[in-house]
């Protein structure tokens, strides 16, 4: 193999790269949102590129379903070298709807042992993000990521000013 | 008040005395066969996940029209309420159908618990109360009909989780209040209660109760360390469709740990079943009373007589 042929194949993989992590940035939402419970709260912007950067690895919050190896014992044991999914966003496995009929009856059905009780996307991103949080002295109150709408207020009875200790008769 | 009115109301709950032991003695028997109703809906709370953000309470107070809180929802000083000097955390009452209470077990960080009617597969309400207002739904739910209650408050003292709240400030109408898992409004078309829904930690997780059981023992089975080994309500007292998951010992957490399998209308079986032979006995042992009562005043009167007697002799002396 001549220095040209060396350079040849050098650049060949040096393209391969760059069109490879063009199409995976391509495919990285850099912002996230989540906009489920708009009614008492205000849709929440979730910065992917900066949380991107902050995890070491897309394993942290995507499990299998981005090519890179899960750590988790349970995943390990079927997905220790499963290939990227089609679809990666959070919502696509952690339903906005765990206990309406149909999935209740889907997770009646479920055959795999560990897709049984998967949570859904409420309880998905609030123990992903509170859970590193606490790790890494993030904010875990709940108005620090949730602005209250003028119904949120209300629903939580902000203005309430009765004496402590009135609540509940014996 | 006229008395036509007074007797005919004696007479009247004599009569649903009389009904109502009859159908207890009913219940009485199928204790013991009935093993509950096997697609019947529950909640598995998972104190491990519960962050006490009192979501639950703001939704149920939301959705069930009840009156406004005396604090806001996101007021967190409530935990450190008690009563009875301190023994006592709070407790549902007629205002609010759940509260969530805080737990510092020494070594541990707090633990929180969502307080609610529990809807025993056999309730000891449903066993206690005389004019049949608790009805055990196929979907789950515990469910009463306030307009027979005559607010005897059998119930409130029956209930082991002390459940059951007298309405105070209700003259009419409803008396007993409590959760009845939206039977009505939403478990009849397969719905999760609000408090389900609006928890941000999936704490409550609602499913069958066959289905609950069975993720519950993955979950302890799948994070060794992180729960005892028990669900508490899958046996106690005959069983419960709320049923709960806890790190600690639940004594801990507020729960009587030795509560029996046994729901509590077995316990009552033997007495009720001797209550018909009471009311066989009923009139004579009125009869009975009555005739000694009798006998009594007989007796009185003639002490008086003779107490008078003395005195006249005495004064003519
Ligand atoms: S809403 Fe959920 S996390 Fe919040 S207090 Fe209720 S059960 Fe606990």
């Amino acid at each position: 193999m001549n220095a040209k042929q060396i350079l040849t194949t050098l650049m060949m993989v040096l393209a391969l790269i760059v069109v490879g992590s063009t199409a995976m940035a391509a495919d990285m939402p850099e912002q996230v949102t989540i906009d489920t419970m708009v009614e008492l709260f205000e849709a929440v912007e979730f910065d992917h590129d900066m949380q991107s950067e902050l995890g070491e690895d897309c394993s942290v919050c995507h499990h299998h379903t981005t090519g890179t190896g899960t750590t988790d014992d349970r995943c390990i044991s079927c997905h220790a070298n499963s290939d990227e999914l089609e679809t990666v966003a959070c919502i696509n496995c952690h339903v906005s709807d765990p206990f309406s009929s149909e999935q209740l009856s889907r997770e009646s059905q479920e055959i795999y042992q560990f897709h049984i009780d998967r949570p859904g996307l409420k309880g998905a991103y609030h123990w992903n993000c509170t859970g590193c949080h606490e790790e890494m002295g993030g904010p875990t109150g709940c108005e620090d990521c949730h602005a209250r709408t003028p119904e949120g207020g209300v629903f939580y009875h902000k203005d309430a000013t009765g004496s402590a200790g009135e609540g509940g008769h014996l | 008040m006229s008395g036509i009115s007074r007797r005919k109301f004696l007479a009247a709950s004599v009569a649903v005395g009389a009904a109502t032991t009859l159908g207890g003695t009913k219940k009485a028997l199928a204790a013991g066969s009935f093993s509950g109703y096997p697609d019947g809906m529950g909640v598995l709370v998972d104190l491990t996940r519960c962050i006490g953000c009192r979501s639950c309470e703001a939704a149920c107070n939301k959705e069930q029209k009840l009156p406004d809180p005396n604090l806001p929802f996101d007021d967190m000083s409530v935990f450190d309420q008690t009563f009875h000097h301190g023994t006592q955390k709070r407790r549902t009452d007629e205002s609010a159908y759940t509260v969530v209470n805080r737990y510092t077990p020494e070594g541990s960080d707090p633990i929180y618990r969502k307080v609610q009617c529990n809807h025993c597969a056999e309730p000891a309400c449903l066993s206690s109360c005389s004019v049949n207002a608790y009805t055990k739904t196929k979907e789950g739910a515990v469910i009463y009909n306030g307009s027979v209650c005559v607010g005897c408050r059998n119930c409130m003292i029956a209930c082991p989780f002390n459940v059951p709240a007298y309405s105070y400030s209700s003259a009419f109408g409803a008396v007993v209040k409590k959760c009845i898992f939206y039977h009505e409004t939403r478990l009849k078309d397969g719905l999760p209660p609000a408090c389900v829904e609006i928890c941000p930690q999936e704490a409550l997780t609602f499913g069958k109760r066959k289905d609950l059981l069975k993720i519950g023992h993955q979950r302890i089975q799948t994070h060794p360390g992180r729960y005892i080994d028990r669900i508490y309500g899958e046996k106690e007292l005959g069983g419960t469709h709320w049923m709960y998951l806890s790190p600690i010992p639940v004594e801990e957490v507020g729960f009587d740990p030795r509560p029996g399998n046994e729901p509590i209308i077995s316990h009552v079986k033997d007495f009720l079943g001797v209550v018909p032979m009471v009311l066989a006995i009923w009139p004579a042992l009125f009869t009975g009373f009555h005739l000694l009562a009798k006998n009594q005043e007989g007796h009185e009167d003639h002490e008086h007589e003779i107490e008078q007697q003395h005195d006249e002799e005495g004064g003519q002396q």
